[in-house]
């Protein structure tokens, strides 16, 4: 067995988050099974799709219960992109859906795209990773420093709590949390996956992270 | 700040790159893989590859290719050619695609887009679009710019935004090939018109013709074949020259 699980829910592409992991160095294990997760030493959560088909997915499995017990006693985790989104409170996309409640705060929609000005939906592209000045950076991040990543959405988060906010990005007139995370968590928007070397950086330092 | 993306193009045919890539320190030209490692390393910010001979027997060829390249380089990779139904779009995505391209399927089947953009999400779905001028307006064509379909290409650009396609791959028939440039107006119309990202295609001959296309014609992506393929330029010169012009780049 792998040390590393990667969250198999039955959504979207696993594909290329397993492939970044394993060039890496780390070998990868998809979960899809609740009760498996125990054994791991750190957890990757993906995501392609839906927030309430993603919840809707945990839920049936268990595996909601079983991340949040794992993160509790401390399992280093990795969201991406929906995985981010997961860890909220709530979100807006297609009526209210309720999340993980790990960390609180809820998940909003971009406002309407306005062509004319350059402004479309999803945000796709590269785009910054921004820290706050006097803060000391997330060891997971420290490789995005003056690098752009790769982002694909049309929801964010809005972490209640300022702490939890690790880095932000801004599109168009709007900046928006694009690395939250407390303790053993850390999530990101973008896709470190997708990123070239700045991405496949963060996830070297991911699986070499012993929070303490 | 959002870039604007530089996207090479690479067309295929039986799991090879053809109309050919001659970087110099390449050792097989029609290598897809050694292609888009070449284009990684030199900061292109997507990969386009368009299967030209797409065909029933040579799926399974291209999905090994494609499967192939994401196994060595790790950023955004849209795929076309030939893509009819859900199940191509499933495969290709599966084989680790990150945007399915669907051009002739979505003018005979515009119910196609809606579903694959409901089933897979918008952001993997795009509509090529080749489109002409016609007089007062402009047309899309299929067949490599050989069948009128009557259809105007602004309002079909448009309706397929409108029926969840996240980007439109634009390409101008007339420009296509002829090295003079984007058809800005074109751009610039159907960037105006969708909320889907717009990524120009056809023509480029010089960097100049790519910050054109960004600038005047408001496109949020710029795709080139040749320039790149015959060691005209590279992507970092691109991008220093667009750069310089003031335009929003990711430098690597």
């Amino acid at each position: 067995m792998s040390k590393l699980a990667l969250i198999d829910y039955g959504m979207g592409n696993l594909h290329s988050v397993a492939k970044a992991l394993e060039k890496v160095g780390t070998d990868v294990d998809l979960v899809k099974d609740a009760d498996a997760l125990k054994g791991y030493e750190r957890v990757v959560l993906p995501g392609v799709g839906a927030f309430r088909d993603c919840m809707t997915a945990l839920k049936e499995t268990g595996l909601d219960t079983a991340i949040t017990e794992q993160l509790k006693q401390g399992m280093p985790f990795l969201g991406i992109c929906l995985g981010m989104q997961a860890l909220m409170t709530a979100s807006h996309e297609f009526g209210l859906y309720q999340g993980l409640n790990i960390i609180p705060g809820a998940v909003k929609h971009f406002p309407e795209s306005h062509p004319e000005r350059g402004f479309k939906i999803p945000h796709m592209g590269w785009n910054d990773v921004a820290f706050a000045a006097g803060k000391p950076i997330h060891p997971v991040l420290a490789p995005l420093q003056n690098q752009q990543v790769y982002y694909v959405h049309s929801y964010y988060c809005t972490p209640e709590n300022p702490e939890h906010m690790l880095a932000a990005s801004s599109y168009g007139d709007y900046p928006f949390a694009c690395a939250i995370g407390r303790d053993n968590i850390v999530a990101v928007q973008f896709h470190p996956e997708k990123s070239q070397k700045a991405g496949l950086a963060m996830l070297e330092s991911f699986v070499n992270w012993n929070p303490s | 700040m959002l870039s604007k993306r530089i996207i090479p193009c690479l067309d295929v045919a039986h799991g090879r790159v053809v109309k050919g890539v001659q970087f110099v320190d390449i050792i097989d030209a029609g290598d897809p893989v050694e292609a888009a490692i070449k284009y990684d390393e030199q900061g292109a910010d997507e990969l386009t590859f368009l299967d030209i001979r797409a065909s029933h027997e040579s799926r399974d060829t291209l999905y090994h290719m494609v499967t192939e390249v994401a196994e060595h380089v790790f950023m955004p990779l849209t795929v076309g050619g030939g893509v009819k139904a859900l199940k191509d779009i499933e495969g290709l995505l599966h084989a680790g695609a990150d945007k399915i391209s669907i051009n002739t399927a979505a003018i005979f089947n515009p119910e196609l887009v809606k579903e694959a953009a409901e089933r897979f999400g918008s952001s993997t779905i795009v509509v090529a679009v080749d489109a002409k001028n016609v007089g007062n307006h402009w047309e899309c064509f299929t067949h490599g710019g050989r069948k009128p379909t009557g259809i105007n290409a602004v309002e079909w650009a448009k309706r397929m935004s409108d029926y969840g396609a996240g980007e439109i791959l634009l390409t101008s028939m007339d420009a296509d090939g002829t090295k003079e440039g984007y058809d800005i107006p074109l751009t610039h119309a159907v960037s105006d018109a969708i909320s889907a990202n717009v990524v120009a295609s056809g023509g480029v001959g010089t960097l100049e013709h790519l910050a054109e296309g960004l600038r005047d014609g408001k496109a949020d992506a710029v795709l080139a074949a040749s320039i790149f393929h015959f060691g005209t330029f590279t992507i970092a010169e691109a991008k220093a020259y667009l750069a310089e012009q003031g335009i929003p780049v990711r430098q690597v």
